[in-house]
């Protein structure tokens, strides 16, 4: 096993205020790593540092053995890394269908591919990944009117169509129906096995990512706390005491 | 949205009546054919305003910059290609010096256009990589800001006229009615426009420039090259204004560089209402919205006794402020309306 | 061009002259431009007829003056016309922008900007006015330079006009209001302040000061139914320059935009210093936005 994303200690301050402070994070090919901690332990902004939005302070972020923590957005997800918000982020006006056919293949194909139609395998993972999440029915409706939990599970079937290399996950279960989460997790779960997609979560539901993950890394006030097998994390005695100075 | 830009025969049948319309509308009414030219340059005025600034949502106030490129460009090659540009200019266009015959008039027209063509494409590249950066209304001013400097440059250089302006070479009697030329030109550019445009929008660059208007900074995240669809955009734009200003310019056959080539208070500001009127965001609604325009401008002209371009104007804050969507927009918002009480009553 | 650059290095009381001049016009500037910023801050309107003000106040204090009235009086005139003109299109037409599409507002406004134009041109003619103070110069270095003294009672008005705005926004009861609804309007209208009376009395306001600085140009400098737009860019260059309610910086900006265009007017000539003006806006976005991106950030 080879490590896909390397973090060496991302430091990054807002002001005075400590967001991430020198964490260091290893995700091995092909792996399933789950990210938890308390509200505002700075596990979005980590993701943002991953994927460029922000610039980080000092540290180092390899991805593929490459330094890309002074890259821009577009160049870090062309090379293979896609993300999901916390509050979904889709192409408002436009339909479901439209949302997923722009999506499928855009990272990878030549600029001159984009004058034509989509192809008939862009079709089929689309109707395959919208009847998935279930909004086969929904294809033709503006991505906008959709509710907050069906926006979350288009925007994550576009990551899917995507296909990245590594998918970074930004609560993908909250907002959910209950009764999606189970199928979700097992749709994860093959998508790494079949397609070699490695996945870092952000998650609050514990059982989610405790069933999900390989590894679990634990943040709280911008430090990396505790990290293991999830069993391990589960009994450590800093994340309990983490999750319950917060609450 | 490719579906919606589907080919059904009713739909070709329209497009078939609209072309043949298009065709006998000189012929049938000669006394309106400046007007009809006119409004067929509207016409890519419009579709191209709203590629940019209706599917893609960068709202320029500055078009007017290639519509003037395209106009100087266009009558400099006309000239140019004969005589003396400098000495043309300092003869006011006219005389008995400057004789343009048929041969000489025609080719002119043939390497200007598309000349006018080639330079706004240049333009448009390289400051493409420089404003396209830029978003919201610094995008929206600092165009405005290109517009205008380039007209006051334009009226500080006296090899093309200065202040003064630029005469279009005389059309030679031997032939004929070139009204008439300009008409079919304009037909063309006109059906070429719309038709380029529609194919654009039925690809998944179409898609491409909607999702940089609803949220470009995701479309980037999902590993769009959203810098390269913005360029191209705009530099597909700009070649057909520039084509467009090169034909204004031989049909108002003077070229005033702050009233008629870099108007940006009136030609810039015209192109962005008519957009709206019809509809931003359509391919549907820069046409219509542009013949609307267009009868509503002649009727302020005729009736408005001098006070056209008050009414014109108001009639840019009232649309701006009451009717943002347009009637293409109005109606589609009523369509979906129908079908949703359709659907409850099933 | 080389030429007049000559010139300047050869005579440099005529740089010294050109500076002074800059730095006199730059207080107009700093005025409308305070109003832009006010608005900008405050409703999230872009108002292109901020110029369009401007140059009607000129217009109204020329008005008086053809009637015999001093321009002294006819500033407070054209103060308050302006102020009730802000307040009624604050209710037909801003008041629906607000909180809007900013293209809806840029739009909107360069309609009215149209609409007062045409007006302005159609009412007081196409030529450039001007109002006589007969106030003479003063002269220095044996008459090689000259200040015209109405210039610096402009510049001294109009630094005058925008501290005593300041104070009205940090101490007033009015004043207040504003700035709380600018930084939160929802948690002002829980205070029970009114918001769009607020708005209203902002945008009021900024055309009262537009009208303000209109008069005080109309007395040193030429107004022309035409030269808004130059104005607005100017404002709107000042307030991306020194940022939204930063009264030193917009202060700075603007009188280095007085000078820099004074000396590119000399070295270009007269015809391109409004290209100049237009140029340089398209330079300091572009520029602004660059170091922007450094930061992973852009221009919105």
């Amino acid at each position: 096993m080879t490590s896909l994303l390397e973090l060496t200690d991302v430091t990054k301050t807002y002001g005075g205020v400590v967001a991430n402070d020198a964490i260091s994070l290893n995700v091995q090919q092909g792996s399933i790593v789950g990210l938890i901690g308390p509200n505002g332990s700075g596990k979005t902004t980590l993701f943002n540092a991953i994927t460029g939005t922000i610039p980080i302070d000092s540290g180092s972020i390899r991805f593929k053995g490459q330094e890309i923590s002074h890259c821009l957005t577009g160049d870090i997800a062309r090379s293979g890394i896609i993300r999901t918000f916390q509050q979904p982020r889709i192409y408002k006006a436009m339909s479901a269908r439209d949302n997923m056919l722009l999506s499928a293949s855009v990272r990878t194909e030549p600029f001159a591919h984009l004058f034509g139609r989509s192809n008939r395998e862009a079709h089929d993972r689309m109707g395959e990944l919208l009847d998935f999440v279930g909004l086969a029915d929904k294809q033709d409706e503006l991505a906008g009117d959709l509710s907050f939990g069906q926006q979350k599970l288009l925007e994550l079937a576009m990551a899917l169509i995507n296909d990245p290399e590594m998918l970074l996950l930004d609560e993908p279960t909250a907002g959910i129906n209950p009764g999606l989460v189970g199928g979700l997790i097992d749709r994860l779960k093959t998508a790494n096995k079949m397609r070699g997609l490695t996945l870092l979560v952000i998650e609050h539901n514990m059982p989610v990512i405790m069933d999900l993950a390989e590894h679990i890394y634990c943040l709280a006030h911008g430090r990396l706390l505790a990290h293991g097998a999830p069993d391990n994390v589960r009994q450590d005695a800093r994340v309990l005491d983490a999750y319950l100075g917060a609450a | 949205m490719p579906d919606t830009l589907a080919l059904t025969p009713t739909r070709l049948i329209l497009i078939a009546a609209f072309l043949l319309c298009g065709v006998v509308a000189p012929l049938l009414a000669p006394a309106y054919q400046t007007q009809l030219t006119e409004l067929l340059l509207f016409i890519v005025f419009a579709l191209a305003w709203d590629l940019v600034g209706g599917q893609m949502g960068y709202n320029s106030f500055g078009n007017v910059l290639f519509v003037g490129v395209g106009m100087y460009v266009c009558v400099i090659v006309q000239v140019g290609l004969f005589y003396n540009v400098g000495l043309y200019t300092e003869a006011r266009g006219g005389g008995t010096e400057f004789i343009f015959d048929e041969a000489q008039f025609l080719t002119g027209l043939a390497v200007g256009i598309p000349a006018a063509m080639l330079a706004c494409i240049l333009l448009a590249w390289a400051l493409g990589s420089l404003v396209l950066t830029m978003r919201g209304h610094y995008f929206a001013i600092c165009t405005l800001g290109l517009g205008i400097a380039a007209g006051q440059i334009a009226a500080g250089i006296p090899w093309i006229g200065a202040g003064s302006g630029m005469l279009t070479p005389n059309p030679p009697d031997a032939l004929g009615d070139v009204g008439l030329l300009l008409y079919y030109l304009s037909l063309g550019l006109a059906v070429v426009c719309a038709l380029t445009f529609a194919w654009l929008l039925s690809t998944r660059f179409g898609l491409a420039l909607n999702a940089i208007r609803d949220d470009e900074d995701k479309a980037e995240a999902m590993g769009l090259n959203t810098h390269a669809v913005k360029v191209t955009a705009w530099v597909v734009a700009a070649a057909f204004l520039g084509m467009a200003g090169a034909l204004y310019g031989n049909l108002v056959r003077f070229i005033d560089p702050l009233q008629t080539a870099f108007a940006g208070a009136t030609i810039g500001v015209w192109m962005i209402l008519m957009a709206l009127l019809g509809g931003r965001g359509t391919l549907l609604g820069p046409i219509v919205g542009a013949i609307i325009f267009q009868i509503t401008k002649e009727l302020f002209w005729t009736y408005m006794l001098g006070w056209q371009r008050v009414a014109l104007g108001i009639l840019i804050v009232v649309v701006a402020v009451f009717f943002p969507y347009g009637i293409v927009g109005f109606f589609r918002e009523r369509s979906k309306q129908k079908s949703r009480i359709a659907e409850e009553r099933t | 061009m080389i030429a007049n650059l000559q010139i300047l290095l050869d005579a440099p009381a005529l740089s010294l002259q050109l500076l002074i001049d800059g730095i006199l016009i730059g207080a107009v500037f700093a005025l409308a431009a305070y109003g832009l910023a006010l608005v900008w801050g405050v409703t999230n309107v872009i108002n292109v007829a901020q110029g369009e003000f401007v140059m009607l106040g000129g217009f109204i204090t020329v008005l008086c003056a053809d009637y015999g009235l001093s321009p002294l009086i006819g500033m407070p005139i054209a103060a308050a016309s302006l102020y009730v003109l802000g307040w009624v299109l604050f209710q037909l037409v801003i008041v629906h922008l607000v909180g809007r599409d900013m293209f809806n507002s840029v739009l909107a406004t360069f309609g009215i900007a149209i609409v007062l134009q045409q007006l302005m041109a159609h009412v007081f003619g196409g030529a450039d006015r001007i109002v006589e103070s007969g106030l003479g110069s003063w002269f220095f270095l044996d008459g090689l330079i000259g200040i015209a003294k109405v210039k610096v009672l402009v510049f001294v008005a109009c630094i005058a006009l925008g501290i005593a705005l300041a104070i009205f926004l940090a101490r007033s009861r009015q004043g207040q209001a504003i700035r709380a609804t600018a930084q939160e309007p929802r948690a002002a209208s829980v205070l029970g302040i009114e918001t769009r009376r607020v708005y209203a009395l902002t945008f009021a306001l900024n055309a009262a000061i537009c009208g303000a600085a209109g008069a005080l140009a109309a007395m040193a400098y030429t107004i022309h139914a035409y030269g808004g737009l130059a104005y607005t860019i100017r404002s709107f260059m000042i307030v991306v320059m020194a940022g939204i309610g930063n009264l030193a910086g917009i202060i700075w900006a603007a009188l280095s935009l007085g000078v820099a265009e004074n000396f590119a007017g000399f070295i270009l000539g007269v015809q391109y210093q409004i290209a100049f003006v237009f140029g340089l806006l398209v330079v300091v976005l572009v520029l602004r936005n660059w170091r922007l991106k450094r930061k992973r950030l852009y221009l919105r």
